[in-house]
């Protein structure tokens, strides 16, 4: 018989379930302003630590502080919390004509509208995203019509993906909003091959890949970290840690130990973190990833510290295995109210400005709601025809498919 | 030309009309493939548009998903159809999916390579056949030349096509026809008409079978290096059998299968992929449904076993000439 004890596998637990008292205790939030902003062409081994601290720009006081501060005027901050605040109100609205039967299903952002709405901002023209579902904001920052994303939402008869995707899924070459698939990972791969194609063609265009805490273990992050670092590839791999994969805490998919952004030391790729909720620190850290791309310097692997406040979808209840007071609780705040108070603080925004702006954001999502439904909805009808369900399989429709058309009656 | 030189030429002659065509994979570049099908490329074309890529199935072709999105047109190789498990949902949830998903937003013109078939001792994993994983994706053209003369023009127009297109070679084949008799000596491509190709561009068109052998008695459906067992078992057999070579299995050219069927009344579908679920089921059904009335016996599949492809076992396992000479017998009542 052997000596030693019988073997144990260890299964992590989050920290608090429901019913437990939320305790963040152990999350090491270090000071704003104190983390290096480090040349473009820096050598990743000279930075490792940054992928165990977190760039924050933003401190309790509503100062923007550091030497990652600076990157956005006043002008452009209001425009940031605007984005926000109608990447927020679009949701809130979308959820409810979920609620009403209007589509069959939403995902919605709440405290993660920094991440896409910042990041966007540090981008060119013709540069390509690599979307997951949850950055819709890289479209409304980025100008792109929410009554087009409505439409989308509702499968009507103006959906520009003509009723075959689910709601959310939305694609914009134009732009540069790759074709969103409910496949977890596989575009972070394809962000990394669309950056080589542009290196390939002498380009000067660059690429993001998105992928949630969740799915950086799905085998495409490991091939997208090793293409990235091999070919040293344009692009900038984002990984939004917002704690939950639907009901399973990062824990299970981190490992218990370092962090998601330590994982590019392995590849040789700068890593850094940044706090997910200061639409000044992801702006900053954004446009240092993205600079460094665009001068060759290859890739830069961001982790987005953040919390994911709602459900993972409209079909989910976080109250089955988290507890009600966890967001309230979460350290980092919430990335509206943080920007509003240091334009506040900065004597550039009042409470009265941000109502009314509020109001008049409401209102242009409530118009564009009114026009989108006008189109049609899931619910009550004018839908695509059917007979586009054969089209776009192929670029032509081979005889098979002009078969079962005729079949179906069209 | 062999096959491998007409796919070596393919690549040549695309890379020189369209700087949009990139080619790499596993050993691909400096050391130009472990079948040589890309030998002299990087040199010709440098390294940018044509290299080797890391161990990654689902790396090399979601790379190239990504590379088509942008507008280049990459041909990548799997070194093995056997190691193409890994980039499956790349295959299949994105590169089948991308122009009908985003309603033509985002294409996705990319050919994906990979020698396939046994009959060469390769076991388990050097051996299989599987086309059938890939003709039940809507949005995939898959094709399957058998001679050099169509590897170089199917290439050519799977290149060019504005879809995916799974490309499977029959490496048995790459040095010279194979009709099962293992215990015979090989004879080079240099020695067969379809060994002889043109220097020049052209190409094949997807979706159009050929008649390898007119007859009357039977038709004999086959692709890849089962259309030289079927000619054999043909000539062998003095049974009067007509030969197609399918060439492109999606979209499948079912007016050439139609016709000759409602001439010979009479159905055989060879394959060396294993039997349950495999293509001939649905060539089987195609035939059923398009020729019931003129059919004078039951259709008939010959295929590898439902095992897996097994080493010592080879020519017990590939579907060779006999099998096919008993299945014509059996289908002309005799």
């Amino acid at each position: 018989m052997s000596k030693t004890a019988p073997l144990h596998l260890r299964v992590p637990e989050p920290g608090c379930r429901p019913g437990d008292e939320p305790d963040f205790s152990d999350f090491v939030i270090p000071k704003a302003g104190e983390v290096d902003r480090p040349s473009l062409d820096v050598d990743p081994n000279a930075i490792r630590e940054m992928a165990f601290s977190i760039i924050r720009v933003l401190n309790a006081d509503g100062d923007a502080v550091g030497p990652w501060a600076g990157t956005l005027s006043h002008d452009e901050l209001i425009k940031g919390l605007r984005h926000m605040l109608t990447l927020r109100i679009f949701d809130e609205r979308m959820m409810n004509a979920q609620r009403q039967g209007k589509t069959s299903f939403y995902i919605q952002h709440l405290g993660e509208e920094a991440v896409s709405c910042a990041f966007r901002k540090a981008l060119e023209k013709g540069d390509m995203n690599f979307p997951t579902y949850r950055q819709a904001g890289l479209l409304i920052a980025g100008g792109y019509p929410m009554v087009e994303m409505m439409n989308q939402i509702y499968s009507n008869s103006k959906d520009p993906l003509h009723g075959r995707q689910l709601p959310i899924m939305y694609s914009s070459k134009e732009h540069g909003f790759f074709s969103i698939s409910g496949n977890l990972g596989t575009q972070f791969m394809q962000s990394v091959g669309w950056a080589m194609a542009s290196a390939i063609s002498g380009d000067t265009r660059i690429a993001t890949g998105w992928i949630g805490d969740g799915s950086t273990a799905e085998s495409d992050f490991h091939a997208a970290l090793v293409f990235a670092s091999t070919y040293n590839a344009p692009v900038v791999l984002n990984i939004v840690n917002n704690q939950w994969a639907i009901s399973t805490f990062q824990g299970i998919a981190r490992g218990g130990v370092g962090t998601f952004a330590a994982r590019g030391h392995g590849f040789g790729i700068p890593a850094v973190r940044v706090d997910g909720n200061d639409y000044l620190a992801v702006h900053a850290v954004a446009k240092w990833a993205s600079e460094r791309a665009r001068a060759g310097h290859g890739p830069t692997l961001i982790e987005h510290v953040t919390y994911r406040k709602g459900g993972h979808s409209s079909s989910d209840d976080p109250s089955a295995y988290r507890a009600k007071e966890e967001s309230d609780a979460w350290p980092l705040g919430d990335p509206i109210e943080r920007l509003k108070q240091h334009l506040i603080h900065e004597g550039v925004w009042s409470d009265a400005q941000h109502e009314a702006a509020e109001a008049e954001i409401r209102a242009e999502v409530i118009a564009a709601q009114k026009e989108a439904e006008a189109n049609g909805t899931l619910g009550a009808g004018k839908l695509p025809s059917p007979r586009d369900m054969f089209e776009g399989v192929y670029e032509t429709m081979p005889p098979h498919l002009v078969k079962q058309r005729q079949e179906a009656g069209y | 030309m062999t096959m491998i030189e007409a796919i070596r030429d393919a690549h040549d002659v695309a890379m020189a009309r369209d700087e949009r065509v990139v080619v790499f994979g596993e050993d691909v570049g400096y050391f130009g493939g472990v079948f040589r099908c890309t030998a002299g490329l990087q040199k010709k074309y440098g390294k940018t548009r044509c290299f080797d890529a890391p161990i990654s199935e689902l790396g090399i072709v979601g790379a190239a998903v990504g590379m088509a999105s942008y507008g280049l047109h990459p041909v990548v190789e799997i070194q093995f159809a056997d190691y193409v498990y890994p980039a499956i949902d790349q295959i299949a949830s994105e590169a089948a999916r991308l122009r009908y998903r985003s309603a033509g937003d985002f294409t996705c013109p990319l050919v994906i390579r990979m020698p396939t078939g046994g009959g060469i001792f390769g076991g388990q994993t050097h051996s299989q056949s599987p086309e059938a994983f890939f003709t039940h994706v809507c949005g995939l053209k898959t094709v399957m030349p058998s001679n050099p003369q169509d590897a170089k023009g199917l290439l050519l127009a799977a290149i060019e096509d504005p879809d995916p297109v799974i490309f499977l070679e029959p490496k048995r084949l790459y040095n010279g026809p194979f009709d099962g008799h293992h215990d015979q000596p090989i004879v080079p491509w240099k020695k067969h008409d379809l060994g002889e190709v043109d220097d020049d561009y052209y190409v094949t068109p997807l979706g159009k079978a050929a008649i390898r052998r007119d007859g009357e008695a039977v038709t004999v459906l086959a692709y890849g290096t089962m259309v030289y067992v079927a000619e054999a078992a043909a000539e062998e057999s003095g049974i009067d059998a007509e030969v197609i070579d399918l060439r492109t299995l999606l979209p499948l050219d079912i007016d050439t299968i139609t016709e000759s069927v409602k001439k010979t009344g009479r159905c055989l579908i060879v394959h060396e992929a294993t039997k349950t679920g495999g293509f001939g089921a649905e060539l089987m059904s195609q035939v059923q449904e398009a020729c019931f009335y003129h059919l004078e016996s039951p259709i008939i599949r010959v295929t590898g076993w439902d095992t897996p492809y097994p080493h010592a076992q080879e020519w017990d396992y590939f579907p060779g000439p006999a099998r096919v000479i008993a299945a014509l017998h059996q289908l002309m009542e005799e």
